[in-house]
């Protein structure tokens, strides 16, 4: 008899590190020996998260593949059960299950210039992916991190953009919309900074993307415009699941359930559909 | 086996081998003005002489002098409640240890009498949901548990009803599959086949004898009446096109003005699976159950991203209802989420007729609101 897919795994706090304000990454241990062995995901997945008495939310899987045992959620306090999930400090214990969803598509990025595109909290999925490429770094062309937020406070891993930048034929560029005097990025939407990459880059290179949508339809649009191959661009989207099984129907997107076959798609797949509200 | 003949007065004997063989039987039954499913003890309790008048947002029960069992058509409700249950508990959790045990599904055996081909129809598509296979790569456990110890005695309709149009999603009105017995009334006896090796076996102790090949003429020829008295019908054809082509039509704000966003065809239809979880915790706080709960993409919350409304406007949530149920229903379970039972367009108090809705569409494709 197969595992009730419904039934979470029992998953204790290693540690509680504060990224920005109501941003917290949540390191995660599964306590059955069994089950840790058995766990691996791939990066772009993702897990739901269970808070006793209150409820699961899904949570992208933010940490390096390879390290499989200890698994990084980065949550944003904004609901019921993020709002707890984010007070529960090491040794506490919650609900996991997972992982699930599809990962970004790194057999097709092989080789290539890595464009990771992000907004907002968006970089929590393209976390674990630019942790992946970077130990991986022989297997892809250069990669170029872009990221904007509206104001500098909302930009949280910040030491990690730091690192990220020290690591071989990698550049980082940030951008604020609203920016203050302290600020170093750029000024402006994200979309500016696409004027800083080298055009053949993008013409020749696989891009990422994650962060709200109005901002990686126009990203998406505005790379194609610059001769990006429509089928190398790639989104993780964001939806309500409550099943993560494609049985609740919440997550789905016209024709797609996000919880299988996504959250992560190819641009070509969700074009039509993006701009129209109500899906 | 054969197909048989069972003489009306004998239909009692059906009922008693399937109790005795340990199923509570469901059959039709009259309660708050409309034919429910509910539990029955004998054949007398099945309504006799009962037809429905259904029209868009109406529903009532007709005497008729003619004493059938089955020319009630449908009512509210389909197979759907007895497989996917309304709300269920799915598992129950310890606070401190955070030990998550697995609630086991209420399932006893039930026999259900007077199942239709759309409401086999129906179990069938929720099959492709809601157990693995090649459109789901994950059982439900809860509706598995209750879809192995079902007993299902079809009837074959000879009479539709003014909301029907099965024939024209190839879904009725003779049943087809997953049927362990199928009745077809006629005037003075019932036909019996058997669809099932558990069938077979119930009907070797029903008293038949040998149907004439007039009764099986008889049988078709009521079964082909009822299909041909439909006078609603949905085209399929290109469909998914279609209405992902029109998504800004005016149509959807037309509809808009008329729909309530009550949920009713939601909860009438035997396909919807929409559901939602959320958590029970005892008064002591020692110990959460985790339940779910039908749900629908009619209600605000469905769909939302940390109260961020997915879809506010009724437009968008009619939009995605029907742009779901015949279209986008195609590419994800290889078959439509409609079974042209035509429960929504009876239960929907404003008579909203989604095959109405769809040729509106088709008649003036292209045109933006």
């Amino acid at each position: 008899m197969a595992r009730n897919p419904y039934l979470p795994m029992t998953a204790e706090v290693v540690e509680r590190i504060e990224e920005a304000p109501d941003v917290y990454t949540l390191r995660v241990r599964l306590r059955h020996a069994a089950e840790r062995a058995a766990y691996r995901f791939a990066p772009g997945q993702f897990n739901m998260l269970y808070l006793f008495g209150v409820g699961e939310v899904p949570i992208s899987i933010s940490s390096d593949p390879d390290e499989h045992e200890l698994v990084d959620h980065t949550i944003r306090a904004v609901g019921r059960v993020t709002e707890g999930l984010v007070r529960l400090g090491p040794g506490a214990r919650l609900g996991l299950r997972g992982p699930f969803g599809t990962g970004w598509p790194f057999a097709v990025a092989q080789g290539r210039a890595l464009l990771m595109i992000t907004g907002g909290l968006g970089c929590a999925p393209t976390n674990s992916a630019i942790e992946y490429a970077i130990k991986r770094r022989s297997q892809y062309g250069p990669i170029t991190i872009a990221h904007g937020v509206k104001r500098p406070q909302d930009l949280i891993y910040g030491a990690r953009f730091a690192a990220w930048e020290k690591a071989p034929d990698t550049r980082v560029l940030l951008s604020a919309d609203r920016p203050d005097p302290n600020w170093r990025g750029r000024s402006g939407l994200v979309t500016a900074l696409l004027d800083e990459i080298d055009p053949g880059l993008i013409r020749d290179g696989f891009t990422l993307m994650c962060g709200p949508e109005p901002m990686m339809r126009s990203v998406a649009e505005n790379l194609l415009k610059r001769g990006a191959a429509l089928e190398r661009i790639y989104l993780s989207l964001e939806r309500n699941m409550q099943c993560a099984l494609g049985h609740c129907g919440n997550c789905q997107f016209g024709k797609e359930f996000l919880c299988k076959d996504g959250p992560v798609f190819p641009y070509a797949r969700v074009r039509a559909l993006l701009p129209v509200g109500g899906y | 086996m054969q197909t048989a003949r069972l003489a009306k007065e004998r239909l009692d004997d059906l009922v008693r081998l399937l109790r005795e063989r340990g199923y509570r039987v469901l059959g039709p039954r009259v309660r708050a003005g409309a034919v429910m499913l509910d539990e029955i003890d004998s054949a007398a309790d099945l309504p006799r002489g009962v037809k429905s008048a259904q029209e868009p947002g109406s529903y009532r029960l007709v005497d008729s002098a003619d004493g059938r069992y089955f020319d009630f058509v449908n009512g509210p409700e389909s197979l759907k409640r007895l497989l996917f249950a309304p709300e269920e508990t799915l598992w129950t959790v310890t606070d401190g240890e955070v030990r998550f045990n697995e609630a086991a599904a209420e399932a006893p055996p039930t026999a259900v009498i007077g199942a239709r081909a759309c409401d086999i129809a129906g179990m069938r598509v929720q099959d492709r949901t809601f157990l693995a296979g090649q459109y789901s790569s994950h059982t439900d456990p809860y509706y598995a548990a209750r879809r192995e110890k079902l007993f299902l005695v079809a009837v074959n309709c000879t009479r539709s009803a003014g909301t029907c149009f099965c024939a024209s999603m190839g879904t009725g009105p003779r049943v087809r599959e997953a049927f362990d017995l199928a009745l077809t009334e006629l005037d003075d006896c019932f036909l019996v086949e058997a669809g099932s090796a558990a069938g077979e076996n119930v009907a070797k102790q029903l008293p038949l004898v040998n149907a004439p090949a007039s009764d099986r003429a008889a049988a078709d020829r009521a079964i082909e009446g009822a299909a041909k008295s439909q006078v609603r019908r949905l085209d399929s054809d290109g469909i998914y096109e279609l209405l992902f082509n029109n998504l800004e039509h005016p149509r959807w704000d037309d509809v808009a003005s008329r729909c309530l966003s009550c949920a009713n065809c939601v909860m009438v239809c035997p396909t919807c699976f929409c559901h939602k979880e959320h958590d029970e915790t005892g008064l002591d706080g020692a110990q959460s159950a985790h339940k779910r709960q039908w749900d629908a993409c009619f209600t605000l919350g469905h769909g939302s991203v940390h109260g961020a409304r997915l879809r506010p406007q009724i437009r968008q949530r009619y939009r995605q209802w029907l742009t779901h149920k015949v279209a986008s229903w195609i590419p994800q379970f290889g078959v439509s989420g409609c079974v042209g039972c035509g429960r929504c367009i009876t239960w929907c108090p404003t008579g909203i007729d989604l095959t109405e809705e769809v040729a509106a569409i088709r008649a003036t494709p292209g045109l933006r609101g």
